[in-house]
């Protein structure tokens, strides 16, 4: 891209133009060599102001139904917000069908509603990073909430929950032994339980697991962790799942917790930079080696390790 | 290190419910290595635009079954233009009649497919209009 284009890119995030909020998000996903200059022209006190909300859960749980409740809750209070929808890409084509959007059409003429879908790409590193820059974009064209959604399956998707300030894990009846499996690792990570399409047989007896859960979970102060019951096609239930989040985040900021979150989050996304930048220069080593593939492989690892710092050493 | 991978929009502007076509082209795509953004049925022109601009897709592919694709589908050219994105290529699939096609190509749609078509010769087309516009974006 020119000079000129990118000046003219910077212009257009300055103004909210969303052609230019689209293409700067496409930039830093691809690692474009402007990535940087976007990312450094965002204004710090908007990203820092802005509030995060992780949407995780099985699929069908209802998660952008309720995402889409929860920005016609927002837009009604005046907030602009963003919404950042990862869906996993096939690990046999590459590709992905981002759907989430269809359940948020309703606002897509809304100019103070940002919807970006997003792939996993299957990459090991590199997602969070993604993500993260996609919110801090978000941010700096004004948007004050910002929603992630995800399916709760997998380590990635549980590294990019990290980048919310507050998460809420979404289930609903019906939907099989999906649930048990994630269970264990996403409540650890959730900040608020959501039993959705509480309209539902079965809803009842999952509210009951979930608080015998929340109580498990229960913070310092022996508070559990709060299940909220909501019928998001409806819109019902998504008020009261708003107040507790604001008390949640109102809690946070105070206590430090929030700050404490933004920079571990911040770590995370360095690390995952760091994994992503090495990697090539690592698969480099590996295939150049021309020795049997026998032996421990963790030495081999420990290894090429060592020889990259020789190398570096050399150069540096 | 910079990443190619084309994203692209399908979309089915009018009232008609019938997706078939659009969520076969969408998988078709997919397995072909595209991130495919679907809207589903019954899209605005100016719906489709609006989320092809903030999706930042590299083209859009419609499909209309009803009939109406020779007002929804230059509308959808005309709100890109609007939007400031009209670069990006539309592709059209249905059942559409040898004279349509050449006035909607006259009126700014790239390409049209319509029923019976090799999928392979529609990937084709998409790849070589992602291909495209991704070199004249990143010029
Ligand atoms: N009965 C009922 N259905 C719902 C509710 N919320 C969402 N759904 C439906 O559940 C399906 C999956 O919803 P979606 O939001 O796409 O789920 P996601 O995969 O978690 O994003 C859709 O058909 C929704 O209409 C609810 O509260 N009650
Ligand atoms: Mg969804």
């Amino acid at each position: 891209m020119a000079h000129t284009s990118l000046t003219s890119l910077l212009d257009g995030l300055a103004k909210q133009d969303p052609r230019a909020i689209g293409r700067a998000i496409s930039i830093v996903e691809d690692n474009g060599p402007e990535a940087d200059a976007i990312l450094l022209s965002l204004d710090r006190d908007l990203v820092k102001n802005t509030t995060v909300l992780g949407i995780t859960g099985p699929p069908g749980a209802g998660k952008s139904t309720l995402t889409s409740q929860i920005i016609s809750t927002c837009r009604s209070r005046g907030e602009r917000v963003g919404i950042i929808a990862i869906d996993p890409t096939s690990p046999l084509s590459g590709g992905a069908i981002l759907g989430d959007r269809i359940r948020m059409m309703r606002h897509s003429l809304d100019r103070d509603v940002i919807v970006r879908s997003m792939a996993t790409r299957g990459r090991l590193g590199g997602l969070c990073g993604a993500a993260g820059a996609a919110v801090r974009i978000m941010a700096g064209a004004g948007c004050q909430r910002i929603i992630i959604e995800t399916v709760g399956v997998g380590q990635s998707e549980m590294d990019i929950i990290r980048l919310a300030d507050i998460t809420a894990l979404v289930m609903a009846p019906g939907l099989g032994d999906d649930i048990q499996a994630m269970k264990a690792g996403l409540l650890e990570v959730a900040d608020l339980l959501v039993i959705n399409k509480a309209d539902m047989a079965g809803a009842e007896t999952l509210f009951m697991d979930m608080e015998a859960v929340a109580h498990e979970r229960a913070d310092k102060s022996n508070r559990p962790i709060a299940v909220c019951r909501t019928v998001a096609s409806e819109g019902k239930g998504v008020e009261e799942l708003l107040a507790e989040i604001a008390a949640l985040e109102n809690q946070h900021r105070a206590s430090g917790e929030h700050d404490r979150r933004r920079s571990r989050s911040y770590d995370l996304e360095v690390l995952d930079w760091a994994m992503e930048m090495m990697r090539p220069h690592i698969l480099q080593k590996i295939q150049k080696d021309s020795g049997e593939r026998w032996g421990d492989p963790k030495l081999q690892a420990a290894n090429i390790l060592k020889q990259m710092k020789v190398d570096h050493d050399k150069i540096s | 290190m910079s990443n190619t991978t084309y994203r692209v929009l399908i979309g089915k502007p009018g009232l008609d419910g019938h997706d078939r076509g659009a969520k076969f082209i969408a998988r078709a795509l997919r397995d072909n290595g595209f991130e495919v953004i679907y809207t589903g049925i019954r899209r605005s022109p100016e719906e489709i635009a609006a989320a092809a601009v903030q999706e930042d897709v590299a083209a859009v592919g419609l499909s209309s079954l009803s009939g109406a694709h020779i007002r929804l589908f230059p509308a959808v050219v005309e709100c890109l233009r609007k939007a400031g994105a009209g670069d990006i290529p539309v592709i059209g699939g249905g059942v559409i009649p040898d004279e349509d096609i050449t006035l909607l190509k006259e009126k700014g749609v790239e390409a049209i497919f319509t029923p019976g078509t090799p999928v392979d010769q529609i990937i084709a087309a998409f790849t070589a209009a992602c291909s495209k516009h991704h070199e004249t974006r990143n010029a």
